[in-house]
């Protein structure tokens, strides 16, 4: 909320405000308070990021350290590689699975919470309180759930007669991706209505009153109102949760309890971060690893940027 | 920072609450925007937060019964038994539990210490402070926000082993001493809560950079300073990627721990869902206790401003 103010309006504050007594120590003292942050940064954000493109040039085990240089190589391997495009598969579908969903609903309940409420602030309070658990334990819970004998979601879905037999949820591409986006959203809906509703709040209050006056009603007032003033919130949220989104790791890899980063035996719910984990962590082939990581990489850049210009587009539309 | 994923931005409704200037409440009456809430609107929010909710109620309740055969019955059950107590204790029996209760704490403390300092310090230079390159840096802060800098970490375990630090604490605690959203969050907070006058106010009684930081700038900036705090305490407390890899598993963070209740060939599940309840417990707690805080923070501030 504080950044996208930052992103969409960066007013630097004008020259006059700066109190006159402390251009004289603007020497070293203001580049001192500022260093921590762009030395930690630095050396643990960006120094590995770039170094991961360094690794992938190479035959480099994770324990043995850098072998030869293969230029491209690892590459060309992962285009040959039958996982890689399943786990690519799986990460863009797991991702829109779990955001379109997630910020649709978010909308709904911020446009909920934006009204006279009693215990106004419990509310808020409530809605907020998945994003307080980690993702393990959302994990954990979300496998007994969706458990196939034990689980709760069976259980409910067999009560109503959706389904004969109980749903083995971790085994199939579609049900392992739609319990696995369910945890996501589970955990962040919440929290984008609260970035929404900080928005729909911040809306001024003539604009709804002469809508009110043209005789719009609720809806009406929602779609040609508040939609257009809070996009761009809702186009930083769809940038963040797609960065976000394209990079799960726990939620897969804790679904099945195997441990071992395969995302199921077909690895039908293996997404890139599980793949990266698996040949950097387990197999130890860090050069491969890192060329997984790259290409995710570009993935979540062109994603992005395309959801960006999407969601500005549609501003106009 | 290095490695969670994406910082997403801290406390959305709070942070808007505590800014000054921007409308905490609407008027009820008159040309009020703000629609009453009916019925069906309180009906969707209770099927909402009940939602929001179910999980954590569901485990209680597993947690609290004495085997998996619980689970096992025609129905479900939805209500809590007499062997929560029990299962706590075995989770701590079974475990290095209290060691990784111990690591999240010293982890997720001194994280939240440091991102509070180092950040509100960053924050007063880029608010108050003119140095050549502010508005380019300030720029460059934000944008990292975006860089997703999970994907370097095989290099950052490489370096990290390199300076010794693995399977170390400070494995964890040192990419993470200072987020870019503190900063830009405590540049916001020093810009809207900080009057040049009571800056240039300290400059005049004599008071150096530091100490007009630390009597006048960190006393301003305290509620924010508390939220940012407490969400930097529950990313660290709820990381779970890094401290894998960082961190040998027994001598892990509470969430590795949490997930070793979890692996084997049999899962118990009322013994694991005790472990999600102790996991939970200490950041509700904090979260309600510093809410308080928080909201009497901004009334004192509302009242003397």
């Amino acid at each position: 909320m504080a950044l996208q103010a930052a992103s969409t309006t960066t007013d630097p504050p004008a020259r006059a405000t700066t109190p006159r007594r402390f251009r004289g120590e603007r020497h070293l003292l203001p580049y001192l308070f500022i260093a921590p942050f762009f030395l930690v940064f630095g050396v643990f954000g960006l120094y590995p990021l770039l170094q991961t493109f360094w690794v992938s040039l190479h035959d480099w085990d994770r324990l043995a350290g850098a072998g030869e240089w293969v230029g491209l190589e690892n590459f060309g391997r992962l285009l040959e590689d039958s996982d890689f495009y399943t786990a690519t598969f799986n990460t863009l579908s797991i991702f829109v699975l779990s955001t379109a969903p997630q910020l649709l609903a978010a909308l709904g309940v911020a446009w909920l919470l934006d009204r006279h409420l009693r215990a106004q602030s419990v509310w808020r309070a409530l809605v907020l309180v998945p994003q307080y658990v980690s993702v393990v334990a959302v994990a954990l819970v979300f496998s007994q759930l969706f458990g196939r004998d034990f689980g709760i979601v069976n259980w409910v879905l067999e009560g109503t007669g959706l389904i004969g037999d109980p749903v083995d949820w971790t085994a199939d591409t579609w049900s392992s991706h739609l319990a696995i986006s369910f945890m996501v959203m589970w955990r962040w809906t919440g929290y984008n209505a609260l970035i929404y509703l900080a928005a729909m709040q911040a809306v001024p209050r003539d604009q709804y009153e002469s809508a009110q006056i043209d005789g719009a009603g609720r809806l009406l007032t929602f779609r040609k109102v508040t939609l257009p003033a809070i996009r761009p919130t809702i186009v930083f949220t769809v940038v963040i949760s797609t960065i976000g989104g394209l990079q799960l790791f726990a939620e897969p890899f804790l679904f099945d309890q195997q441990g071992n980063a395969e995302g199921g035996a077909e690895h039908q719910f293996q997404t890139l971060t599980l793949m990266l984990y698996k040949y950097g962590f387990i197999n130890n082939d860090a050069g491969y690893a890192s060329a997984v990581s790259w290409v995710l990489f570009l993935v979540i850049a062109v994603v992005a940027a395309v959801n960006f210009l999407l969601a500005r587009r549609s501003e106009r539309g | 920072m290095a490695v969670t994923t994406p910082p997403r931005v801290p406390a959305p409704g709070r942070g808007a609450a505590v800014r000054r200037g921007v409308p905490r409440t609407v008027p009820k009456r008159g040309p009020g925007r703000l629609d009453k809430a009916g019925p069906v609107a309180y009906a969707l929010l209770a099927a909402i937060t009940a939602a929001s909710v179910f999980p954590l109620y569901w485990s209680v309740v597993v947690a609290s019964h004495d085997d998996n055969s619980v689970l096992a019955g025609s129905t479900p059950p939805l209500v809590p038994g007499g062997h929560l107590v029990e299962n706590l204790q075995r989770v701590f029996e079974l475990s290095a539990f209290w060691q990784a209760l111990g690591n999240s704490f010293v982890v997720a403390g001194t994280t939240a210490v440091s991102n509070v300092l180092l950040s509100s310090l960053a924050g007063f230079a880029f608010a108050k402070l003119r140095f050549r390159g502010r508005n380019p840096l300030l720029v460059c802060v934000v944008v990292t926000v975006m860089v997703p800098t999970q994907l370097g970490i095989i290099p950052l375990y490489m370096l990290v082993t390199d300076m010794g630090l693995y399977g170390k604490l400070s494995a964890l605690i040192v990419p993470a001493l200072v987020s870019a959203v503190g900063v830009f969050w405590m540049r916001q907070a020093v810009e809207e809560n900080i009057p040049d006058e009571l800056v240039e106010a300290a400059r005049m009684d004599g008071a150096g950079l530091l100490r007009t930081y630390w009597h006048v700038v960190v006393p301003g900036v305290r509620t924010t300073a508390a939220v940012l705090a407490m969400f930097t305490f529950m990313f660290a407390w709820n990381d779970y990627f890094w401290p894998l890899i960082a961190l040998p598993p027994e001598n892990g963070t509470v969430q590795i721990a949490l997930n070793q209740l979890a692996a084997g060939y049999y899962t118990d599940y009322t013994l694991m869902l005790a472990g999600v309840v102790v996991s939970v417990l200490p950041v509700l707690a904090a979260f309600t206790l510093l809410a308080r805080r928080i909201v009497s923070g901004v009334m004192a501030g509302a009242v003397k401003g």
